[in-house]
């Protein structure tokens, strides 16, 4: 079932001019209510007017993770805080947090577009929904909650974590619908099958999974394991939380709903569009929301895209799986971790600057594990082994209140940690994704 | 009356105990006594040499993280009780140790132990004022 069948097969001339009409309109609402953009559109020489259509979109100035940061917490919001009626917060690159703020027009554009994920997942009104996606200021467990409403489904906000329940609720309400991390969904299985649980047996006939990249292969796995249809969703906070994009059941990619979230491919280095299917980064100008709208917002995910039609009926533009960061990036269990935050607890630790590096990896069926090897240098090392468990179990605290998931710390040799030209690279991500 | 300890972080991996040490053998650097304190993933190897600033050269240059302590090397009666002797005149003062470790020869007939102090020049004087003799550096490295 398509949620909304008007806009998601609009032919794509329509949608064109759809686009561009709600682009003139948000060029002028930003430089009217931010003066962030005010700001930032005057030093380009760009005034509302030049924005005559979606074309003129590429004269528009791009807006970045680090703005964000920069304007913690609300510098960035076209509206005084209390139009906002709700707010989340993600982690940022380094410091302060990412902010972001919804009016009840935008969660009601939060409904919207996750009403037509879930349907385009193969929901069914009446469905039950397992939402596993953690509730609070992740995006992730009210995302779905919002939209499980509003397409009549009925919800069950199970949240991350507790395993057990969770595999108690499937057996015992047998939920239509898994929503969670993709490896999450696998870590379920491990503790099912030892609690001898025949997992094909499984009540889930479809799963939504997301907020980390996965491969198809994987993918499969899951199909396998649970016999479900296991379906992919792309979203960021700072463009709505989920919601962004969905892969229907045909699975030839995920559809973006471009009639709210305006896509652009680019290459990062030229800032020029890449021709359609080739790879770039992924830009995405939120046409619609009023609390915090976003111009040519820089997501820093490699994707690809394409206009062909899709055996569903929907027209909207689809992205590949995300290949890929043009940052450091990287994202475990559903948590955006920047190697800079590493550093900046290891320089507030000691004052020194060690070298250190991130190793993530992923034991099959397992969750993510991320250690942190940190080499220790004369400024940091002590005869005594009292000190140095209190420095190793500094380090872990801290690093674990700045990423919010559990890490080990791993204190090494000088000159253990790899160097590639004299810099020590930062993550080695053993996971096969 | 103090003496240098060298401390050196390795890992916990094979064959590196016995790299460090060939290291100095090259070196022709002599260990007088030596203590390794561990955990699952690394360990200290502490020890009392008879060229510590050498020694700490020899590690820098090989990248190998190494510091000099200040210890305390005392001679403690090799009979039973001869430890306890020397802990009670140190629990009396309210002195924390906060490890020891022996030496491997004898610089008398008593035995020689090698302490680590948060104060050592305070352990010195309380060590020497209760008659417990502590052996300087100068003595230690002509063993």
């Amino acid at each position: 079932m398509i949620w909304n069948e008007e806009i998601e097969t609009m032919p794509l001339e329509n949608l064109k001019n759809l686009q561009s009409e709600r682009l003139v309109n948000l060029v002028h609402y930003v430089y009217e209510h931010s003066p962030f953009y005010r700001q930032k559109l005057d030093e380009t020489g760009v005034s509302p007017s030049d924005i005559r259509g979606i074309e003129d979109i590429n004269k528009l100035p791009f807006t970045t993770k680090l703005d964000l940061r920069d304007h913690y917490p609300f510098g960035l919001f076209s509206l005084p805080r209390r139009e906002a009626v709700e707010i989340h917060v993600s982690s940022g690159t380094t410091g302060n947090p990412t902010v972001v703020g919804y009016t009840r027009d935008d969660l009601k554009l939060w409904s919207e577009v996750m009403a037509r994920s879930l349907c385009c997942a193969g929901a069914k009104p009446g469905d039950l929904l397992q939402n596993a996606f953690g509730y609070g200021l992740f995006t992730g467990g009210l995302g779905f909650h919002y939209g499980a409403l509003a397409m009549g489904l009925t919800v069950i906000p199970c949240s991350a974590g507790q395993t057990k329940r969770q595999l108690k609720i499937m057996q015992d309400f047998k939920p239509d619908i898994l929503s969670c991390t993709p490896s999450y969904c696998l870590y379920m299985a491990d503790e099912a099958k030892e609690m001898g649980l025949d997992t094909r047996q499984g009540s889930w006939r479809i799963g939504i999974f997301g907020a980390e990249p996965w491969s198809t292969s994987m993918q499969k796995e899951i199909e396998e394991i649970w016999n479900m249809t296991a379906t992919d969703i792309y979203g960021m906070s700072e463009i709505i939380g989920p919601g962004v994009a969905q892969e229907c059941t045909y699975k030839q990619g995920l559809h973006l709903f471009s009639d709210v979230f305006y896509p652009e491919v680019i290459d990062p280095d030229s800032d020029k569009p890449v021709p359609e299917g080739q790879d770039g980064e992924l830009v995405i100008t939120t046409l619609t929301k009023q609390a915090i709208p976003l111009l040519r917002y820089r997501t820093r995910d490699v994707v690809n895209m394409t206009t062909q039609p899709c055996p569903c009926g929907r027209t909207s533009p689809r992205t590949s799986k995300i290949k890929g960061r043009t940052d450091d990036m990287i994202v475990v269990r559903g948590v955006n971790v920047f190697p800079s935050q590493i550093e900046g607890v290891l320089l507030g630790i000691e004052g020194t600057h060690p070298h250190y590096q991130l190793v993530i990896d992923r034991q099959a069926h397992k969750l993510d594990e991320v250690e942190i090897l940190v080499e220790v240098d004369e400024k940091i090392f002590s005869d005594e082994m009292k000190q140095m468990r209190m420095l190793e179990q500094k380090i872990k605290k801290e690093i674990e209140g700045v990423l919010s998931i559990g890490v080990t710390v791993k204190l090494v040799e000088p000159k253990t940690i790899q160097r590639s030209e004299g810099k020590a690279s930062r993550v080695v991500d053993k996971r096969v994704l | 009356m103090k003496v240098r300890q060298i401390s050196v972080f390795l890992e916990n991996r094979k064959g590196r105990l016995y790299e460090v040490c060939s290291l100095l053998g090259e070196a022709e650097i002599n260990i007088r006594a030596l203590t390794i304190a561990e955990t699952e993933s690394f360990g200290v190897l502490r020890m009392v040499v008879n060229k510590p600033a050498a020694a700490i050269d020899l590690f820098r240059k090989h990248h190998i993280t190494a510091n000099l302590t200040d210890v305390v090397a005392v001679e403690v009666p090799d009979k039973p009780g001869g430890l306890a002797e020397v802990l009670k005149v140190l629990s009396n003062e309210n002195m924390n140790v906060e490890y020891m470790y022996g030496f491997v020869e004898k610089f008398s007939e008593k035995a020689l132990l090698v302490f680590r102090f948060d104060d050592p020049e305070r352990a010195c004087k309380v060590l020497a004022s209760a008659g417990i003799n502590v052996v300087g550096e100068k003595e230690i490295l002509s063993l």
